[in-house]
């Protein structure tokens, strides 16, 4: 513990209690959650101080495995109160939801709890019973149109998200609602505050997860406005190995990334299709190097050496992530998309740039919400996988999104986060070994 | 670009001709297409020069405004059009069939809809515009237009709109068309150009695709499909003829204008016949004719509501209309990917390479395999595949097959080259599958998981019950009997 911590602790706090007095006052309240800023701790808290009033209460959730977080971490902070789970008919229960919720597919089948927890998805099914209060979790990942459905369910919300993180999308092309207020690709929180542009907007202001290293360099290349900072101080998390290395490209690129909290493994400059054999090969040798090494994470919470259920690979496309898989990967460590790391948490991360290898910068790769989701699911460390040359890929191709009409502007732009990365990540480069 | 698309470009480039990159066609082709060629003042954002649009080869029709700067004009212009197109569309109207519908009535649907092939997509983008500066005009008071325009303005847009629908035929570009069934050796930018994308399909004899390509790149032998002129041609020949018939407005002005637009229209009208000609001999995939029943039967639905008088189709959606759009275009664009995968092999070659799709023959099957007890035993039969593709599938993922379109099946597990399914769908209620919906050992099978199963969205709330979080209700719209008919040019 150190002496600002409780300083920092009690901003954070303070957050949470003007949060709560604003509930009863308006009709809607959004909370901007920048990574692991305690974001699902807050929606736990508001749901027991709304379940305490004795008015019935809707969570809405995005995805089954948020609505399953969201009951285990209800039943063990608010154990009194009654939880329900709506799901679908092919739902099949986990082990740590057993006996922690009541759960059904319609929601007469659950009885009558305090607390009924769902996806957005499912909740547009359920019926035409309205509810007093909501909590929208992961507000900023959920499309508008899905709002739209659910809305009606509803008297007043909690809309609580992290803007920084992956905007929405759709398979089809939606230029024609460009500029609308109601544009249903946009956020749910952006229509919300469109529309209703009193709302009061708080922001959780200290990142619990980033360590010192790495708050901000994120808060400043996604969040310029509204930054936020470390809940820990700088050298209170280290990560140290117990297991000697061989002096490799590899190993220094993880000791870089011990020490400093980033490493950038560099390839040389090449065009590659997607699945970069080389890049794919140096990430997957990369993650069992890091097994073998044995790394033990010192942080505010004790030493505990880092198995491989704490160490994720994230990459921007499904197709390199089936090609790290299949290159060998150790058993337990998490391998995933942008779309699927959103709101999770390792000591260590190993990703693969998206913008690694690439000939051109497209709207997708530039997107900032992309590169901030990879760069910020570490407690410990991050190693950046990437191919020489992107700072030149992004000089050559500048942003030339169409400028619409009545359309907000969006920070951060993803061209100039990318650039802010790779201007930090180049202080801590290490050069890849030279293939055989 | 996909791995297969990239490595016919290449093959395209280092051949001197363009790659098929579908063996089936995807889009519908109508027996009697109306082709449209809109030409545009440069510097105007929808001011009509001229159009050449007809059903027959032999027979163009041309359009010109002699001054596109007179709004009389642009008008008279439009009426015109409407001449062409209204006849050919309603024409189409006549004929209608009983579609028979499970728990539902059955309902009238045409026998054929209209099809429109314009060059390209900015020809399209001005189909829009043109409609949009037509539908709201009036046939009587201030500024009034023939009763013809409103109508031509509101078909124009109901064809702009039906074009955002993946997989709809209405309205085609022919750039898209021809680029979706052949690969050339230039850019997509290129491919947009449709003389040198033909150049590369259909070289005249005695050159290469490359070289017809390169040739076509000159305005003065292939000039540009439209809507934008050359500007060449726009300051060296249409100007001054222009700026004559501005002066004396005589029939011999008019005149002089619309030989300078039929020279550079008439060149692309013959290739337009010609890519109609070259898709027209592929072969139609399976999933064509039920994409172009559902053009039918919005055409139909369209045609109904003009019948009944409705209004003309509003500037822009509303929340709840612009979500329920959104639903339906996701759901059309999610059927058409799965149906030319499953219609075609070289399209479905594409998700082989990428890991989502794979072909192997069947090493094992166990047709009466089933899972839980009791009145739970459902049946699941198991397969095993031996595959060379690079599977890069998650167990649980549902899989769909060419062989048995509505079958279902899931991956169980993947080990080096073995892929074992089970069937959770299309094969019978019965204890025991029904014959043929199981592939026997040694059988040839694919398995992609693209699915077009239809999945009915959550219904969405009635436009006057809009909620607070997007802005409630519209306010009724009262159409003010004395409101200024101003102009609007967006």
């Amino acid at each position: 513990m150190t002496v600002t911590e409780p300083a920092t602790a009690r901003d954070a706090a303070a957050v949470v209690e003007a949060v709560l007095a604003d509930l009863p006052d308006h009709r809607g309240v959004v909370v901007d959650s920048p990574p692991g800023a305690g974001k699902s701790t807050l929606v736990v808290r508001a749901a027991g101080h709304l379940a305490a009033t004795g008015e019935p209460l809707m969570i809405i959730a995005q995805t089954n495995e948020q609505v399953d977080d969201l009951i285990v971490r209800m039943a063990a902070e608010h154990p009194g109160v009654p939880l329900g789970r709506l799901s679908a008919a092919d739902y099949s229960v986990p082990r740590r939801v057993m006996g922690k919720a009541s759960i059904g597919t319609k929601l007469p089948d659950l009885g009558d709890p305090a607390v009924v927890v769902a996806t957005a998805d499912k909740w547009a099914w359920a019926g035409d019973r309205t509810w007093p209060w909501a909590i929208v979790d992961e507000a900023y990942q959920m499309r508008s149109d899905k709002l739209l459905r659910i809305a009606g369910l509803f008297d007043r919300a909690l809309f609580v998200g992290d803007p920084g993180q992956l905007d929405p999308f759709s398979i089809v092309d939606g230029d024609r609602w460009a500029g609308l207020s109601w544009d249903p690709l946009q956020s749910a929180v952006a229509v919300l505050l469109r529309h209703n542009p009193g709302l009061p907007v708080h922001r959780l202001p200290v990142s619990w997860r980033l360590p010192a290293s790495a708050a901000p360099v994120v808060s400043e290349a996604f969040y310029p406005y509204t930054g936020f900072r470390a809940g820990t101080l700088p050298g209170e998390r280290r990560l140290s190995f117990a297991a000697g290395g061989m002096r490799t490209a590899y190993d220094r690129a993880l000791e870089e990334a011990a020490v400093s909290g980033w490493a950038l493994y560099e390839l040389p400059n090449r065009h590659t299709v997607r699945t970069d054999a080389e890049a794919v090969q140096a990430v997957a040798v990369l993650a069992a190097r890091l097994l073998q090494r044995a790394p033990v994470a010192h942080s505010e919470r004790g030493e505990h050496p880092v198995t491989a259920d704490r160490v994720a690979i994230g990459a921007a496309h499904r197709d390199q992530v089936a090609a790290i898989q299949a290159a060998g990967v150790p058993e337990g460590v998490t391998v995933d998309t942008a779309n699927r790391l959103q709101g999770r948490e390792y000591d260590v991360t190993i990703i693969l740039h998206p913008l690694s290898g690439r000939r051109d910068a497209t709207a997708f790769h530039l997107e900032s919400g992309r590169l901030c989701v990879l760069t910020s699911r570490h407690r410990h460390a991050c190693v950046v996988v990437a191919r020489a040359g992107i700072p030149e890929l992004l000089d050559a191709h500048p942003s030339a999104e169409p400028v619409r009409l009545n359309v907000p502007v969006k920070f951060p732009d993803g061209w100039e986060a990318n650039q802010a990365v790779l201007a930090h990540l180049a202080a801590h480069r290490v050069e890849a070994a030279p293939l055989r | 670009m996909s791995t297969l698309a990239a490595l016919a470009r290449l093959r395209a480039v280092h051949t001197g001709a363009a790659q098929r990159l579908a063996t089936v066609r995807h889009c519908h082709l109508s027996e009697r297409p109306m082709v449209l060629i809109p030409l545009r003042l440069a510097g105007e954002a929808a001011a009509p020069l001229a159009a050449m649009a007809g059903t027959d080869p032999a027979r163009p029709r041309l359009l010109v405004v002699p001054q596109p700067r007179d709004r009389d004009l642009r008008f008279a212009f439009a009426a015109e059009l409407a001449e062409i197109l209204l006849p050919y569309i309603e024409g189409l109207q006549k004929a209608t069939e009983t579609v028979e519908r499970r728990g539902a009535e059955p309902f009238e649907r045409c026998v054929d809809a209209p099809q429109v092939i314009v060059p390209n997509r900015s020809a399209v983008a001005f189909v829009q515009l043109l409609g949009r500066s037509t539908r709201f005009r009036r046939a009587e008071g201030e500024y009034a237009v023939h009763p013809s325009v409103p109508v031509l303005g509101r078909w124009l847009t109901f064809l702009a709109q039906r074009a955002q629908y993946p997989g709809s035929a209405s309205l085609l570009a022919a750039t898209e068309a021809m680029s979706l069934h052949w690969a050339t050796g230039q850019s997509a930018l290129e491919d947009a150009n449709l003389a040198s994308l033909m150049g590369w399909i259909d070289p005249p004899p005695g050159m290469t695709g490359a070289e017809a390509a390169r040739e076509a790149e000159d305005p003065l032998v292939w000039p540009p499909a439209g809507p934008a002129t050359d500007p060449g041609f726009d300051s060296e020949v249409l100007a001054p003829a222009i700026r004559a018939y501005a002066e004396t407005r005589s029939d011999r002005a008019a005149a002089r204008v619309g030989e300078a637009v039929r020279s550079q229209l008439e060149p692309t009208w013959r290739l337009m016949w010609r890519a109609v000609g070259l898709l027209g001999a592929l072969p139609a995939g399976p999933g064509v004719a039920a994409r172009w029943e559902g053009d039918r039967a919005s055409f139909t639905g369209f045609a109904a509501q003009l019948a009944e008088g409705g209004p003309p189709q509003p500037k822009r959606d509303g929340a709840v209309g612009a979500a329920s759009r959104l639903a339906r275009m996701e759901r059309a664009q999610a059927s058409y990917d799965a149906q030319r995968a499953y219609d075609d092999p070289l399209v479905m070659a594409g998700h082989r390479l990428t890991g989502e799709a794979f072909t192997g023959t069947v090493l094992a099957a166990d047709p009466d395999h089933a899972e839980g007890e009791g009145r739970g035993r459902k049946l699941r039969p198991l397969l095993t595949v031996r595959t060379s593709d690079p599977v890069r599938l998650a167990a649980g993922t549902r899989l769909g097959t060419p062989e048995r379109r509505g079958q279902q099946a899931e991956v169980v597990e993947i080990t080096g080259g073995h892929v074992t399914l089970k069937i959770v769908k299309g094969m019978g209620r019965g204890r025991t599958a029904s014959p043929g919906s199981v592939p026997e050992v040694g059988e040839r099978v694919c398995y992609a998981a693209l699915t077009d199963e239809y999945q009915p969205p959550a219904s969405l709330p009635a436009p006057e019950d809009t909620p607070w979080t997007h802005g409630g209700p519209p306010p009724e719209h009262v159409p003010a009997v004395e409101e200024p008919d101003e102009e609007e040019w967006a």
